[in-house]
């Protein structure tokens, strides 16, 4: 199956590679959002996510290790972030967005040394005859196997907030947190529990643009991919279906224009880079548009300070 | 069990009484010298009484008197600084709601813990600390709703819900749990008075069956109507107890305020031109889980109060929006003294003589971090002329704050105070004296007494029936029945943001206001009680 030059199954394959880190981010900071705390430091955390997996995966030689180190990594940096917020209360937006500078900066300075260097690579899971289906095999049964976290954390996500009740818990606290605290629910610690889960992905998100899909460690390399994961979460109404959606159709639009330079088309390459952007965004705004429903999903106390005051 | 040594031993202040009942009742709670600071403040000091089994005992006190602290501190989300409790004759020290729920005490609260997104089942879920599977656990929510005539859907969002059925669903949310003490914090509050003869026919059941209530309540009917003792609360102490039934409602509001109360005085009446013309005024809602206003007309003479009742979230707030000028209308629906403003502003409408105050004090009437001084500018700038081109008068502003904080009582350190710092009531008084003193021609206010403790309320009741006698158009907008029928001429009824026509009060009963505030939408006819003997 080859389209003006382009071939579809790989490109599919590789639009799944390409989405994996935003969809890991994405599916974090969508669970911090419905536990009721904004946190803006997604970028900052996927990059520490990043070095840190990096410098882990190379000094041990395991890709493994890399990643636990990449999610230990984002979910320090949610904890900090959880520190000021919840217990100092801090604001959210400033300190999102100082924690995502401190991010930049920590990383640069974590990377010394590490630049020009090859990691190990992270091998593909071996399917045996599956992967040879032609078509479905290569797209879907030969990647590595963070891909395949990734879509299990995602199924897992949304069967936690939908059918258990500490995802009910969750999203409670979300709704509003004084009505869950008079009913003796622990707010913060729900609140720590969740940002550290969304840091903990953004981190595995990050490690994975370090460790596969570049695969190198260059300074700010997330390239802005924390600030999609969030923009994905609030056009995809904290639905964690439309988070995959996003994530794909921006992966997808992001090879795609890829081959489309390398395939010589005629538009301006500016266009072509930020075409991502611009499509993801305005198909979630489109499928969010019907205000009534996308209101209601927003958690109602998303952003606000909680301060029990007895 | 050394249960009939320990009963003996309780010292509780309500002694045993003769006559009444025939056996006397197994004591369930006992509370002995609890105390509670703040900084401060002592919201309760030495507090004692005791509850018996099946025993419907009301909590009676003014705002601030130190009742939600106390139920706070049997329900366990605050700890007592002293004394000690005993519940079925065992020492009793709840240190979270989890365990207050465990030994089977539940509370339903006075502003709901319900969450509008959820739907009922996971409401009711979150309230317990066992839930079934949630198929199992919506079949009962039918079953007990249905068989304490409370009928209520499982799958529906509680945003969508009206404040009588949100208040079920806290209801049974306790009921599930099989309690032995049923908290309730000022329950009727929302409710419609048909409403409240059922949920006073559901209480009755309950004690019946054995469940003892703590009914919290500032409403003195309602208690001479349900409950069998009443423990006084001022100021954080207990100043009296009775039984209600024996006693007048004059005696335990006296008991209650620590003074003679005063009704509100009113010069008769001859209303004058028509002053605020409404005609066929429809806005669409404004956020998810408002109410739409449907083709609302009515008018008001230069002298005449009316009354707006209806429950909470029936587009009251919306209302008031749409004529302060917040909402803009096509410009014939409002008239002021003949004048379409329908598509003007707040200032402009202020110019035109129309003054609001909105129920919201703090973040709508006034802005909590400025000073009274720079609240009352805000409001009053037009109509008293504070700026000139473009620049403040402050020397008028203080004057104009100073005449406020005077001419209404304000209590406060001074007018450079932040309006966050005020009490309610305080801050109410200020808000609408701020308002009366610019000499509207017509005044719109929603909710004037709520949360305000009844010396404050009295007193701005009767600051409107003054400006009234002024010739001013007053509109009240409220849901406090007792009030409306106190100052208003007229009344009519918002129910889903249509408004009834307007009727006389004189003369009316409480069974033909509740009807026109929609009845109690979806209950059992049978279930249907009278509170009034």
């Amino acid at each position: 199956m080859v389209i003006g030059g382009i071939d579809i199954v790989l490109l599919i394959a590789s639009m799944m590679v390409a989405a994996t880190p935003i969809l890991l981010a994405a599916t974090g900071e969508m669970v911090a959002e419905k536990s009721g705390v904004l946190n803006l430091g997604v970028e900052g955390m996927m990059i520490i996510g990043a070095i840190s997996g990096f410098a882990a995966a190379v000094a041990t030689e395991s890709p493994f290790v890399g990643f636990m180190a990449a999610a230990v990594g984002g979910a320090v940096m949610a904890l900090l972030f959880a520190l000021l917020t919840q217990y100092l209360l801090s604001n959210q937006v400033a300190t999102g967005l100082a924690l995502t500078l401190f991010g930049l900066g920590l990383s640069a300075l974590m990377g010394q040394g590490y630049q020009g260097i090859k990691p190990p690579p992270t091998a593909k899971i071996d399917m045996g005859p599956l992967s040879d289906i032609p078509g479905l095999g290569p797209i879907l049964f030969n990647h590595d196997w963070v891909v395949y976290l990734s879509l299990l954390l995602v199924g897992g996500t949304w069967a936690f907030l939908k059918y258990t009740r500490a995802g009910l818990i969750l999203r409670a606290v979300g709704e509003s947190h004084d009505a869950a605290h008079a009913l003796g629910y622990r707010v913060i610690r729900v609140r720590i529990a969740a940002l550290m889960f969304g840091g903990a992905l953004a981190g595995l998100g990050g490690a994975y643009l370090s460790l596969v899909r570049v695969p190198q460690w260059t300074e700010g390399m997330t390239a802005g991919a924390g600030w999609i994961a969030l923009a994905i979460v609030v056009f995809a109404s904290w639905k964690a279906e439309r988070v995959l959606l996003g994530a794909y159709l921006f992966g997808g639009v992001t090879v795609l224009q890829l081959r489309l330079q390398a395939a010589g088309i005629a538009i301006p390459v500016q266009v072509l880079s930020m075409a991502p952007y611009l499509i993801t965004i305005i198909v979630l705004v489109i499928m969010s548009a019907p205000r009534g429903r996308a209101t209601l999903a927003a958690p109602a106390a998303l952003g606000r300070v909680f301060h029990a005051s007895h | 069990m050394t249960g009939k040594t320990l009963q003996e031993q309780e010292t509780g202040r309500t002694a045993p009484r003769e006559g009444r009942r025939e056996m006397t009742r197994d004591v369930l709670l006992t509370i002995e010298g609890l105390s509670k600071s703040y900084p401060g403040v002592k919201a309760n000091d030495d507090v004692s009484f005791q509850i018996g089994e099946g025993e419907v005992h009301a909590l009676l006190g003014e705002n601030g008197a130190g009742k939600s602290t106390l139920v706070k501190m049997i329900y366990g989300l605050v700890k007592p600084d002293e004394g000690r409790m005993t519940f079925r004759r065992e020492e009793y020290t709840p240190s979270e709601p989890r365990e207050a729920r465990g030994l089977g005490v539940a509370m339903v609260f006075q502003h709901f813990s319900l969450f509008d997104a959820l739907n009922v089942a996971e409401n009711v879920a979150l309230g317990m600390d066992n839930p079934p599977p949630m198929g199992e656990l919506a079949g009962r929510i039918r079953e007990v709703s249905e068989g304490y005539g409370l009928p209520l859907d499982p799958e529906r969002l509680v945003g969508d819900l009206s404040a009588g059925e949100r208040q079920r669903v806290e209801i049974i949310r306790c009921l599930l749990q099989d309690p032995k003490l049923l908290i309730m914090d000022e329950p009727t509050s929302v409710l419609t008075p048909q409403e409240v003869n059922i949920l006073f026919g559901t209480l009755r059941q309950l004690a019946a069956e054995g469940t003892s209530i703590l009914y919290i309540s500032h409403k003195l009917e309602e208690i001479k109507a349900l409950c069998d003792e009443a423990t006084i609360l001022r100021r954080g102490k207990v100043v009296g107890t009775c039984t209600p039934r024996d006693s007048t409602a004059r005696e335990m509001a006296e008991m209650m305020v620590g003074a003679e109360l005063n009704a509100p005085q009113r010069a008769p009446i001859n209303p004058g031109p028509v002053a605020l013309q409404v005609r066929n005024l429809s806005v669409p809602a404004p956020s998810a889980f408002g109410t739409s206003l449907r083709e609302i007309g009515f008018e008001v003479r230069q002298g005449e109060v009316l009354g707006i009742g209806g429950v909470a979230g029936n587009g009251q707030d919306e209302l008031l929006l749409a004529l302060s000028g917040e909402v803009k209308t096509p410009r014939d629906c409002v008239q002021i003294n003949g004048l379409d403003v329908g598509d003007l502003g707040p200032n402009e409408r202020r110019k035109a003589g129309l003054c609001t105050a909105p129920e919201e004090r703090l973040g709508h009437a006034a802005v909590p971090d400025l000073s009274l001084m720079e609240n009352a500018l805000l409001s009053g700038a037009v109509r008293k002329q504070l700026t000139k081109n473009g620049f403040i008068d402050w020397a008028g502003t203080r004057r104009f704050a100073e005449e406020v904080v005077k001419t209404f009582d304000v209590r406060t350190p001074g007018i450079g105070t932040a309006a966050r710092a005020l009490s309610g009531g305080n801050l109410q008084k200020f808000v609408l004296g701020r308002e009366i003193m610019q000499e509207p021609e017509v005044i719109i206010v929603n909710q004037p007494t709520w949360g305000v403790d009844a010396a404050a309320a009295a007193f701005i009741r009767q600051a409107l029936l003054n400006r009234a006698a002024k010739g001013a158009a007053v509109v009240v907008i409220s849901q406090d029945i007792d009030e409306i029928m106190e100052i208003a001429d007229r009344f009519a009824a918002l129910n889903e943001g249509r408004l009834s026509a307007p009727v006389p009060t004189q003369g009316l009963t409480i069974d033909e206001i509740g009807l026109m505030l929609g009845g109690a939408h979806g209950m059992h006819e049978a279930e249907v009680h009278h509170v009034q003997a």
